[in-house]
């Protein structure tokens, strides 16, 4: 059980994240967007959807910080177990908070508004289900941490290793399984978001528009410059035009 | 000198009668799918009026176009790069839904089902957005023909500045008296602020001929571009979460056919053509100082099609020679630079627009004819120009940023020119003094008078075609706007009312049914035939007539 758990499942989702986006990407471009429904609805929007993504890209550089670096480095720098246990409760769980509170405006924005609900997908909903789950859970694995104070687990001690250790292709099953029951679910559903992933709104963030800060204001394209469609053959479209069939001289 | 051709558009406003068949028909054509059913690529609004979306010119309240930031440098209103990256996750000046106006239809089914009896079924009116009932109170053209502007005309930003200026002397005086339609349409700008402010460079600018577009695969749907856009020609699809606007009817210019709102007009007003322009100067004209100066600045970057210096320039950038001519015939350029009288639509947006107007006279006409004046007569003309005052000060708050010199020099040559052509219509010797009072010659003149009220079909729409070298590369330029129907669906209230459906799985199967299908658009056997109606009357297509007597009997 903890074997496919933890040795198998994440390889699967690897595999279903990897594959998936590339899939997504090469057939599916035209549906790759954040489906903004700010069109519908405006003022709840600005207060619920900055609170959670700003929250959001904060946990996740709090997990990459907490999942990748090991704990031996910042010990190295001199930052103790325990400051850094504090950092990562206070700043985390500011941020898990914010996220939570900006993610149920969000919710209860889609449901209340007619137009938005009208616009959510089946698909919508799941995703929203696993996200939910994944920061209530997430943040569950903090709260019970606080409440045992200096006794609380320390997954840095096996949520981590196993994590850096599914990279190495060498998946270290038996720390992970050694980590509390609510790690347990937490991880869980965060793979199962993991894998839902590439087929759900959520591509966008995959495409966050970094290199806006770095081109030209205007974009010139020839009307030469086209990409092949990626089945190899023309895509079917407009018929072709200035074909002889078209022209009167030809005819 | 960088020398790039632009396809533009010219519209002389005293002739459109806001018949909307150009709105019509440009809806038919592009935006009658779900998620689009708001949009209008094109619209004619009346003015005064508060237009499309409602307010849209007000820049205080909605922050499109450019501005000069602190060090005189261009910038977008919303901001600079990074502020704006950071404002993404809400947009912070979006318009809603409710600023274009809800789409409605009718429950028509009603009329045929209700049961006998003694009332009468009344269709009532249904959001196309949430399917349930609801209640118009408003559309593109909710104030036409001025409706409504007693109560709501001070809604009108240009009004409201005017009459802020004239410390609120005008009442609406005006009117009675004043009144116009603006067709719009995207301005495909040189220096287009929807394209700066799309965080992914989707929207690009076609090299070839200047056309603005967006690559429908690349569109991510950050929608900053609908703030970005000042005139608010680019719309949101809240189905397929993409943006989408006018293409210039693309598909048809690059075979030599005007866009179907110009050919279905109506009033005949709209002139299509070439411009050739200097792409490096772009920058630098749309950054000069003084919003009044931006006209002239504008009108500097549109070059000399017969200068040699500017053919041996476009030739070393690679534009054809039918293009070279094109541009030398082009009537957008004739009425823009040689004669003046076309101005761009609220240039102190600072984005270049390309689509132009002939400012009306008809207003001032119909108030001296109503008068009992001679508003045929140059200097009975001439000094109702002077006179009145706050028709022009509306017109340059449109056209030149509020310069009503310029405004009274394009009045003035069309004045002119009413006057002129009177006197050779009624047989009389031509009288030179009236063109040379607007610094024109007779001849000219003549020239501007032919192409304003009489030029045929070839002479106002010069457009020449796409290489058919390149053809092969034309179709479907990473412009996926052409699905037969959208990602569409329909429920018993129209397009986008029933149940959702997930707009990726529904996207791929409409992509994969395009490229598996070989009806219609693959049938070889088909495509090119002509029937009776769509026969042009030229040559004797196949399977329209019965075979000859001759072939027959041989
Ligand atoms: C850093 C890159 C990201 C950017 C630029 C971004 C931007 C956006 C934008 C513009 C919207 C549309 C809001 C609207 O107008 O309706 C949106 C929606 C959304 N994003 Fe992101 N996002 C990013 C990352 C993420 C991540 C990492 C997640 C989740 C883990 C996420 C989850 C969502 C969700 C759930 C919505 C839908 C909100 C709703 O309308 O209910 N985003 N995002
Ligand atoms: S008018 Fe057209 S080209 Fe100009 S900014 Fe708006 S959408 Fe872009
Ligand atoms: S079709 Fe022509 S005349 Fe009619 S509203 Fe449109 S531009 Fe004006």
């Amino acid at each position: 059980m903890n074997v496919l758990l933890w040795g198998v499942l994440p390889y699967l989702v690897i595999a279903t994240l990897v594959l998936g986006t590339i899939w997504r990407y090469r057939y599916d471009k035209f549906g790759w967007t954040t489906r903004s429904s700010q069109l519908y609805e405006s003022r709840l929007l600005r207060i619920g959807s900055p609170l959670f993504h700003f929250g959001i890209l904060v946990v996740f550089i709090g997990h990459v910080g907490g999942l990748l670096i090991p704990e031996d480095w910042t010990e190295a720098v001199g930052i103790s177990e325990s400051m850094y246990h504090f950092n990562a409760l206070l700043f985390g769980g500011i941020a898990g908070f914010c996220t939570l509170a900006g993610i149920i405006i969000l919710v209860v924005r889609r449901r209340r508004t007619g137009p938005v609900f009208m616009a959510t997908t089946v698909n919508d909903k799941v995703m929203y289900v696993l996200l939910v789950g994944a920061i209530t859970l997430g943040l569950w694995t903090t709260l019970v941490a606080v409440g045992a104070g200096s006794e609380a687990h320390n997954y840095r001690e096996t949520v981590s290793p196993w994590f850096r250790s599914i990279w190495r292709l060498n998946p270290d099953v038996h720390a992970m399984a050694e980590a509390p029951i609510q790690f347990h679910v937490h991880v869980l559903v965060g793979m199962l978001l993991f894998a839902a992933w590439p087929f759900t709104r959520l591509v966008h963030a995959f495409t966050a528009p970094v290199h806006y800060l770095f081109r030209p204001y205007i974009v010139y394209r020839s009307r030469d410059a086209r990409t092949p469609a990626p089945t190899g053959r023309p895509r079917a479209g407009w018929s072709p035009v200035g074909t002889p069939d078209r022209d009167r001289s030809t005819r | 000198m960088r020398v790039m051709a632009q396809m533009g558009m010219v519209m002389n406003l005293d002739k459109c009668i806001g018949c909307q068949t150009c709105s019509v028909t440009c809806k038919q054509a592009w935006t009658n799918r779900a998620g689009t059913e708001y949009v209008w690529f094109n619209n004619v609004e009346t003015r005064p009026g508060q237009g499309y979306p409602r307010r849209y010119e007000d820049q205080e309240q909605w922050h499109g176009g450019w501005e000069l930031n602190k060090r005189g440098r261009l910038q977008l209103k919303t901001g600079g790069r990074l502020k704006r990256l950071l404002s993404i996750f809400a947009s912070p000046v979006q318009p809603e839904l409710k600023d274009y106006y809800e789409p409605w239809t009718y429950d028509y089914a009603t009329l045929v089902e209700a049961p006998l009896g003694d009332d009468f079924p009344v269709a009532r009116p249904k959001s196309l957005i949430t399917g349930e009932d609801t209640k118009v109170t408003w559309s593109a053209n909710w104030d036409d023909n001025l409706g409504g502007t007693s109560e709501l005309g001070h809604l009108d930003p240009i009004v409201a500045k005017i009459r802020q200026e004239s410390e609120d002397k005008i009442k609406f005086e005006f009117e009675q008296t004043f009144m116009f339609y603006l067709p719009r349409i995207c301005e495909h700008c040189l220096n287009p602020s929807c394209m700066a402010s799309c965080p992914s460079g989707a929207i690009y600018k076609r090299s070839e001929d200047g056309i603005v577009l967006v690559d429908q695969d690349r569109c991510r749907g950050w929608r900053q571009c609908i703030t970005g856009c000042p005139y608010k020609k680019i719309y949101f699809n809240h189905k397929s979460g993409k943006a989408e606007k006018c293409t210039f009817c693309y598909p048809r210019i690059e075979v030599g056919i005007p866009t179907v709102c110009a050919e279905t007009c109506v009033g005949r007003l709209r002139y299509l053509g070439l411009f050739l322009y200097d792409a490096d100067a772009v920058t630098a004209a749309a950054s000069v100082p003084d919003e009044k100066d931006l006209y002239e600045a504008q009108m500097d970057l549109l070059l000399d099609p017969e200068d040699p210096q500017v053919i041996a320039a476009a030739r070393e950038q690679g534009i054809p020679e039918d293009w070279l001519d094109a541009a030398r015939r082009s009537p957008v350029y004739a009425l823009a630079k040689k004669y003046r009288v076309a101005l761009p639509l609220h240039p102190e947006y600072r984005t270049m627009p390309m689509v132009w107007y002939v400012p009306p006279l008809s207003p001032i006409v119909d108030l001296l004819s109503e008068q009992g004046h001679d508003a045929e007569d140059r200097d009975v003309l001439f000094g109702a120009i002077e006179a009145l005052r706050i028709p022009i000060e509306y017109l340059a708050e449109l056209f030149s940023a509020g310069d009503t010199e310029v405004i009274d020099g394009v009045l003035r040559k069309l004045a002119a020119m009413r006057s002129y052509m009177r006197g050779i219509n009624l047989g009389r010797e031509p009288d030179e003094s009236i063109p040379a009072s607007v610094g024109l010659s007779g001849e000219t003149m003549y020239e501007m008078y032919r192409l304003m009220a009489i030029a045929k079909y070839d002479e106002r729409y010069v457009i020449p075609k796409a290489h058919v070298e390149q053809a092969h590369d034309l179709e479907e330029l990473g412009c996926s706007l052409d699905y037969d129907e959208g990602p569409g669906m329909y429920g018993p209230f129209g397009e986008a009312s029933g149940r959702p459906v997930p707009v990726a799985v529904e996207n791929f199967q409409a992509l994969q049914q395009r490229q598996t299908s070989d009806e219609p658009a693959g049938n070889e056997e088909l495509r090119g035939r002509v029937n009776l109606l769509n026969w042009d009357g030229n040559g004797t297509p196949r399977g329209l007539f019965p075979p000859r007597r001759e072939e027959e009997s041989r």
